[in-house]
């Protein structure tokens, strides 16, 4: 006798989860639970825009509110993947707009968006609420003029990190008077000057302004003036931190983040001139997020306001903190939780700063919460890796970058396998760790064991043979997502474990072994991957079987091989009768 | 303020974070290209015979996306080194009659005199005015300066870039100690 709870109880229940995984899990269930879940999603999340196509989706999904989209591997951050790759929006934005009228949100990640995108989002849905650009690029301030004069409702507009041709700064002036229902506004990434008055006007008229990041345009001088109009800011990005010393510019900088009560993070500070720090100082105490990687302030006034942030929980800083200053951070920030030091001097061999491996392992003793590190220095030891190991066992993602490939422990001179094994053996709970230095096929047998819930992997110029990558595909149950550059991995540990990939987001190498007749092997085999070539060397089209790919995109998908594709990326394996 | 570190660009043998007291170890070299000038075998055409001081210090041979830095987090600090590697800058005192202390500012902020004279009216709060050949300041402040032979010269009368290279201080003039026939 079937008992069930009736669907609206059911879709009640249903309301509260909000995780994907277990939506996911929940529409396994039965027939009737998918059904039921699938009219009642309102935000789904693709990691992989060419796993899935959007007819797909919106045929599953009728009812969605908010959408987010990741496009290029993640390497493509670092100049690894060519131009013309792919990552187009448009097709998306296109189906979206007619399978979503009242779709509020859109989240994009590395895909090129075009200004013909934002006219059509700007256009299509009557609701629009939230625009996130994450390193995206292939779009002008046209495209945000589009976006500023129609969506009448738009609370979140945030550019994080994209490259956007910069004709002018007049699309700020394009929202209209009427326009009060701004929330967040994030246009860091942009170079050219809004006209300020504009940009005073829409703050002004923006109660609801929590966050705001300027671009290093705005100068210091205007920088009061914005924070009297809009004291409740929670989230604050400067704009260029430098002008004369004026002693009324301080006082009047010093009077205006005096009135922010609300202020918790703060960014920008670009072209920093030192004696405009103590402005925010009384900040200091309020803040949990600060960001100064792009501040070239040297260690004594970092220390200086790292030692006032007691309830500092992420920190994101240049190199030129140091040791003494992170020591420092060890001692005054005790609910730290993420530090990110960035090199201020990457592709300089002798260091500039002493930052040394001493200042993670301070920060590991002294911040009893941190979780997430990402680190980038010169040197590095076995021994350093195993105290932090031992020191923050709850670490999360550990993203070590010692900044000469290949170096090896600066101690012993030993390879870093021990090291980073003790890293894995330690923190149970990792989930994304980054490699870097002298490594052997060890370490891999070392994560292969133990890093059972390790989700992202990231590996470079390490390792001897394919048993390397054996270790980490048999090995790594939880793994996702795994990018490789220069290693000497090649085809027998791909495809001895070619099941594996379909349990994983992606794979990504680049400079490694892998022979082109192997890729086509792998395609044939697994036709739920689409194993792209890519390689701008030579024609695809006569490279030898036994010849090495440059670079090879491995993905999971339901949505069939891809035909978007430049000449110099090819899907191996999906059509016999194309390839010799 | 050090912007200009020059320890930093200092050229030594040795590892990161070493300083000369510890004996000098150095791993197996890796196939990096320095521009550390070695020995005759140099090619003529690749060594730079420039002045030892100024070159820079020795650069890896860059390999494509290594290290792992975003493009954007490559362009500002090049700017900023740029920037700093044209020299550090220029301090002076300034004092005005009258006022209980001296300030110092940083000639290399500015580009020009009119530039000068703003930010010496904005920290002095006073009116100094426009400069003119014959006639001087018309205002009740005068800018003087102090030139590389002590001589009290009037701010204005040469070439900036010649002001830049020999002022030594700065003096703002008062009241009746200005009039000047």
């Amino acid at each position: 006798m079937a008992y069930s709870f009736p669907e609206e109880v059911l879709e009640h229940v249903f309301s509260f989860l909000s995780s994907e995984k277990d939506r996911n899990a929940v529409s396994l269930v039965c027939k009737s639970w998918y059904e039921m879940e699938r009219w009642c999603r309102r935000r789904i999340f693709v990691g992989n825009c060419y796993a899935v196509n959007p007819k797909i989706m919106i045929r599953r999904f009728p009812e969605v509110k908010s959408v987010e989209l990741k496009g290029k591997p993640h390497f493509a951050d670092f100049n690894l993947v060519p131009e013309g790759w792919g990552g187009y929006a448009y097709p998306w934005i296109v189906e979206i707009a007619r399978g979503y009228p009242w779709l509020e949100e859109i989240r994009l990640k590395r895909m090129v968006v075009t200004d013909e995108s934002l006219e059509l989002i700007s256009k299509s849905f009557k609701n629009f609420k939230v625009l996130v650009l994450s390193s995206c690029e292939g779009f002008s301030t046209d495209g945000l003029a589009a976006i500023a004069a129609n969506c009448r409702n738009l609370r979140v507009l945030e550019l994080r990190e994209c490259e956007v041709e910069d004709l002018s700064g007049h699309w700020l002036s394009h929202f209209p008077d009427s326009f009060t229902s701004l929330e967040s506004l994030n246009m860091g990434c942009l170079n050219s000057e809004v006209s300020f008055s504009a940009l005073e006007r829409l703050v002004a008229r923006s109660p609801n302004l929590k966050t705001l990041r300027l671009n290093r345009a705005v100068p210091l001088e205007k920088l009061p003036t914005l924070l009297q109009l809009a004291p409740q800011l929670v989230e604050l990005g400067t704009g260029s931190y430098s002008a004369e010393i004026r002693s009324d510019l301080c006082s009047s900088l010093l009077e205006a983040f005096s009135r922010c009560k609300n202020l918790k993070g703060l960014s920008g500070f670009w072209d920093v001139v030192p004696a405009y720090l103590p402005a925010f100082y009384s900040m200091c105490p309020r803040l949990t997020f600060l960001n100064l990687s792009y501040a070239t302030t040297q260690s004594p006034d970092l220390t200086k306001i790292v030692s006032q942030c007691h309830n500092l929980q992420r920190l994101w800083v240049l190199d030129y903190i140091e040791d003494t200053g992170l020591n420092a951070l060890s001692m005054s920030c005790k609910d730290l939780q993420e530090l990110r030091v960035f090199p201020s001097d990457p592709f300089v061999a002798d260091a500039n700063v002493l930052l040394t491996e001493q200042g993670l392992v301070s920060v590991s003793e002294g911040c009893p919460k941190l979780q997430s590190v990402l680190y980038f220095c010169r040197q590095f030891s076995n021994s350093a890796l195993t105290t932090i190991a031992k020191n923050r066992p709850n670490l999360t993602t550990f993203r070590l970058c010692i900044l000469e490939p290949r170096a090896p422990d600066y101690l012993t001179f030993e390879p870093l396998d021990s090291g980073f094994g003790s890293i894995v053996q330690h923190c149970k709970n990792l989930r994304r760790l980054s490699l870097s230095g002298l490594l052997t096929d060890r370490v891999f047998q070392h994560i292969g064991t133990h890093a059972k819930k390790l989700d992202m992997l990231s590996i470079a110029f390490a390792g001897d043979s394919d048993l390397g990558l054996h270790y980490v595909l048999s090995g790594c149950e939880s793994l996702r997502k795994l990018e490789i550059r220069d290693c000497p991995f090649g085809d027998k540990a791909l495809l001895a474990n070619a099941d594996k990939l379909e349990t994983m987001r992606s794979l990504w190498m680049s400079s490694c072994a892998v022979s082109f007749g192997a890729c086509k092997v792998l395609g044939q085999k697994m036709p739920g991957l689409n194993v792209e070539v890519i390689d701008e060397r030579e024609n695809l089209d006569s490279i030898p079987h036994n010849s090495p790919v440059e670079k090879l995109y491995i993905y999971r998908t339901v949505a069939g091989e891809r035909f978007d594709m430049p000449h110099f990326v090819r899907t191996m394996g999906k059509d016999n009768r194309r390839f010799k | 303020m050090d912007l200009i570190n020059f320890e930093a660009t200092e050229l030594r043998l040795g590892l990161p974070g070493t300083t000369d007291d510890v004996p000098e170890t150095k791993p197996p070299p890796s196939s990096v290209n320095t521009n550390k000038r070695s020995s005759s075998e140099m090619d003529s055409s690749v060594s730079d015979e420039k002045d030892s001081s100024r070159s820079p210090p020795p650069a890896k041979e860059q390999v494509v996306g290594w290290p792992p830095v975003r493009s954007y987090r490559k362009n500002i600090l090049q700017v900023k080194k740029t920037q700093s590697e044209m020299g550090s800058g220029i301090y002076v005192k300034v004092s005005m009659d009258g006022a209980p202390y001296l300030r110092k500012v940083d000639l290399k902020v500015y580009t020009s005199y009119g530039e000068l004279i703003k930010g010496l009216q904005d920290m002095f709060k006073c009116i100094i005015g426009l400069y003119s050949e014959r006639e001087g300041y018309k205002s009740e402040h005068a800018p003087t300066y102090e030139d590389k032979d002590g001589d009290w010269m009037l701010v204005g009368d040469v070439p900036w870039d010649m002001f830049l290279t020999s002022c030594k201080r700065i003096r703002i003039m008062r009241g009746s100690e200005v009039t000047e026939s």
